[in-house]
């Protein structure tokens, strides 16, 4: 089986951090996001997995040349010229996808779960129509594409884009298998597959919808980027418990890597992910954080729900809070107090940010 | 023979300062370690001759006021004592009322100073300048310069350059009179006291023909009253410092002078300053700590710091331009900043305190302090030091910034930009 990924463009949502690097290529739990919906469908047994990329084709195509042989799987990069949305790409690679006659993956690229592609494949079976969507339950569903479907087989009725009002509290999770046919639904140009593809098909009776068990998170900006990162943390907890750091001062769900060092009477944790070389020093109490790799957090300071980009030095006496985010390689200069600010790569901050801001 | 009065006021004056001064008489409060009229007797004692310093306001008689007194009599070797107002009577009227125990053992003269100054007080200097002038009757008032702006909010004082005669003054004047201004330190002969007989007759001649709703009979305002109408008649000079001098009137002013204060120890109490050394905290400029605070060997202190007795300062904790207060627990890995942390408050780990310093314009020669309202225009709080009230528990882990908390509150959470009653 095949998988497309759509990768899409700039991930404006989760600047200052792609400014410095692709987004499927930023660490999520100390593993590119990419790796862990590669790794999964690997798993599933897909073989060729194709990335429908607008921007940065070539940083990608470098970082991706290993993965391609630790995995044994063959990867294609299809190179959108201009932005196609969420259905071009299907079009733009069409022959691709094709090949072999059979249904394939479409996956966003923002989305962090328990990925269930062997259900998937079972469930696309079992009805033998067109398209199968997974949906997953959230707590706030009008900011999503709400799936009204039959609970007796998942056949879907309607799709509702961000409801005015309580329709269903199950939206679309952003992954698809589809059979070939679909793509003759699909032209050539920019079209939105939850607008102008998936209410047709449902009209058709050919689409149908699988619930998804376990957490979710579309993890394209930092607010969800963290809240994702405790729900990934908490399902390691229960599948690989070992996987997790235990030590004096870790408290929780706290991911390390081996090359990281924490100093003396830290408290780490709970649900922080540290980074390959990063240096904890001393008194540090890190909360509901990730630390990107050869970032240094130095002694006394206090971080909660912050994600501090690669290379970063945090300094003495710091508080950080309220989803900052520091890009490449910022410096935050002692005793300051950071709330909700957004920084630039490569910027020395002398001054604290008390209110959310943007630091250019 | 010389005497000093200072002018103490009473509960219901320095109000700007609570809630500091809600449970300590304002010129008892520490600055540099030292309570702020402690400064002004120490000043005191440097001069000759200077037998004894009398303490008025209103204040009832209360604990701190009498061990304080016990304590600088017994370290100056000069007689102090409280002499107490039965009710206010302007900055004048209390020495009117006081004048026989003032004049007791026939004083050439004496000092007058408010206690809500503070300075390097040049105090012999004003002496010599005033003896030289000669003759008798003398009264002098101590000036500095402040900025134009500023001005408006002291007493102004226009002089003749030459003699340095007071030729007019103004109380707080609503236009620009001059950028001299009166620092609330004053020097008289034992004359004055007829000029204040005379004003205080006149006044209660004046209220048999006037509305019964008028002020008190026996309040003698000195600037309004007495210097008024003694500019320009031969017997007001001025004698004119540039150093060190600041009213207090808000905490803010309290961090001000603290630093200055403690730069003034450099030179004059040097063994009052921390040192660094081994298996000692770490010390950044001028900062003082009580014999009996605990201060753990991480800690980083100042600069511009003065910490109390039986203060404790755990590990890692950071400290800088603050005062904290007798008792006061600071945990491990806090920061403190441009804050007054009150008596036994207990600030939790890796909690941040932090203010706003109102220091005079750096790009203003003369600049003083600046008194803000304590509300902006449109409602707001204007960002000032954040002062912790006495017994306040400070939960870990959270901001206060730019915030006044009031005594035994407890805390839940962090703070920003509030009062909290």
């Amino acid at each position: 089986m095949k998988a497309l990924i759509l990768v899409g463009g700039y991930g404006t949502r989760l600047r200052p951090l792609t400014l410095s690097v692709a987004k499927p290529l930023v660490e999520f739990g100390n593993k590119p996001m990419l790796l862990h919906q590669l790794e999964a469908l690997v798993e599933a047994g897909v073989k060729h997995i194709i990335l429908a990329v607008s921007y940065r084709a070539e940083q990608m195509e470098q970082e991706l040349k290993n993965v391609e042989e630790q995995l044994g799987v063959k990867i294609s990069i299809s190179l959108e010229t201009e932005p196609l949305g969420t259905a071009g790409p299907l079009a733009l690679a069409k022959d691709l996808l094709t090949q072999d006659h059979e249904p394939f993956f479409v996956l966003n690229s923002d989305i962090i779960c328990d990925f269930p592609f062997k259900q998937m494949v079972q469930f696309h079976k079992h009805h033998g129509r067109q398209g199968t969507i997974v949906v997953t339950k959230v707590d706030e569903p009008s900011k999503y594409g709400v799936v009204v479907y039959d609970p007796e087989n998942g056949r879907i009725q309607k799709f509702v884009e961000k409801p005015q009002e309580y329709v269903s509290n199950k939206i679309n999770a952003g992954m698809y298998i589809l059979s070939p046919s679909v793509l003759d639904r699909i032209e050539l140009k920019p079209t939105s597959i939850e607008k102008e593809v998936f209410p047709f098909m449902a009209n058709d009776n050919d689409l149908y919808a699988m619930e998804l068990q376990g957490f979710w998170m579309d993890v394209g900006q930092p607010k969800d980027f963290l809240t994702g990162m405790c729900m990934y943390l908490s399902s390691l907890r229960e599948k690989s418990p070992d996987l997790l750091h235990n030590e004096e001062g870790i408290v929780g769900n706290v991911l390390v890597d081996p090359t990281a060092k924490i100093g003396r009477n830290c408290r780490i944790g709970p649900n922080v992910t540290i980074g390959p070389d990063v240096v904890i020093e001393d008194g540090a109490c890190i909360k509901r954080c990730t630390i990107l790799r050869g970032a240094r957090v130095r002694s006394h300071s206090w971080l909660e729900s912050c994600i501090i980009g690669w290379r970063c030095v945090v300094g003495r006496w710091v508080r950080m809070e309220n989803v900052s985010v520091l890009g490449e390689d910022v410096t935050v200069k002692d005793e300051l107090y950071i709330n909700g600010g957004r920084i630039l790569p490569h910027k020395s901050i002398s001054d604290s940010v008390p209110e959310p801001q943007i630091i250019m | 023979m010389i005497k000093t009065i200072i002018l103490i006021g009473g509960p219901m004056k320095g109000t700007r300062f609570r809630p500091l001064s809600l449970e300590l008489p304002k010129p008892l409060f520490p600055v540099a370690g030292y309570p702020i009229i402690h400064h002004h007797i120490e000043a005191c004692s440097k001069v000759p001759h200077m037998k004894e310093v009398i303490l008025i306001g209103f204040y009832q008689p209360n604990d701190a006021l009498n061990k304080f007194i016990s304590n600088v009599q017994q370290e100056f070797k000069i007689q102090v004592r409280y002499l107490q107002e039965y009710t206010a009577l302007g900055t004048a009227g209390g020495l009117y009322h006081f004048r026989d125990q003032i004049l007791a053992g026939k004083p050439d003269s004496f000092f007058v100073m408010n206690s809500d100054v503070c300075g390097d007080f040049p105090l012999k200097e004003m002496l010599s300048f005033t003896v030289q002038k000669g003759g008798g009757s003398h009264c002098t008032v101590l000036g500095t310069e402040a900025t134009r702006q500023q001005s408006l909010n002291y007493g102004c004082i226009v002089e003749n350059k030459n003699t340095h005669e007071v030729l007019h003054y103004v109380e707080k004047p609503e236009t620009y009179i001059s950028t001299t201004i009166n620092c609330g330190v004053y020097l008289f002969s034992p004359d004055i006291f007829c000029t204040l007989e005379k004003i205080f007759k006149k006044n209660q001649e004046d209220n048999y023909n006037c509305d019964p709703n008028m002020q008190m009979k026996e309040t003698i305002r000195l600037e309004q009253d007495i210097f008024v109408p003694m500019a320009g008649s031969g017997k007001l000079y001025v004698y004119h410092t540039d150093r060190f001098w600041s009213q207090i009137k808000t905490s803010g002013a309290a961090i001000y002078a603290n630093r200055h204060y403690l730069a003034l120890y450099q030179n004059w109490h040097k063994e009052r300053l921390a040192r660094n050394g081994e298996l000692k905290p770490q010390i950044i400029g001028d900062v003082y700590i009580h014999p009996t605070a605990d201060v753990h060997p991480t800690a980083v202190l100042g600069p511009n710091v003065s910490v109390g007795k039986h203060a404790v300062i755990g590990e890692g904790a950071r400290v800088r331009e603050s005062i904290v207060l007798e008792g006061a627990v600071l945990q491990d890995h806090c920061c403190v900043l441009y804050s007054v942390i009150g008596w036994n408050v207990t600030i939790g780990m890796w909690t941040r305190v932090e203010g706003t310093p109102n220091d005079p314009n750096p790009n203003k020669p003369f600049a003083k302090v600046d008194v803000k309202d304590t509300f902006s225009p449109d409602g707001k709080l204007n960002p000032s030091i954040t002062v912790i009230g006495s017994n306040v528990q400070v939960p870990s882990e959270v901001i206060l910034l730019n915030a006044m908390v009031l005594p035994d509150k407890s805390l839940a959470g962090s703070c920003k930009n509030q009062i909290i009653l």
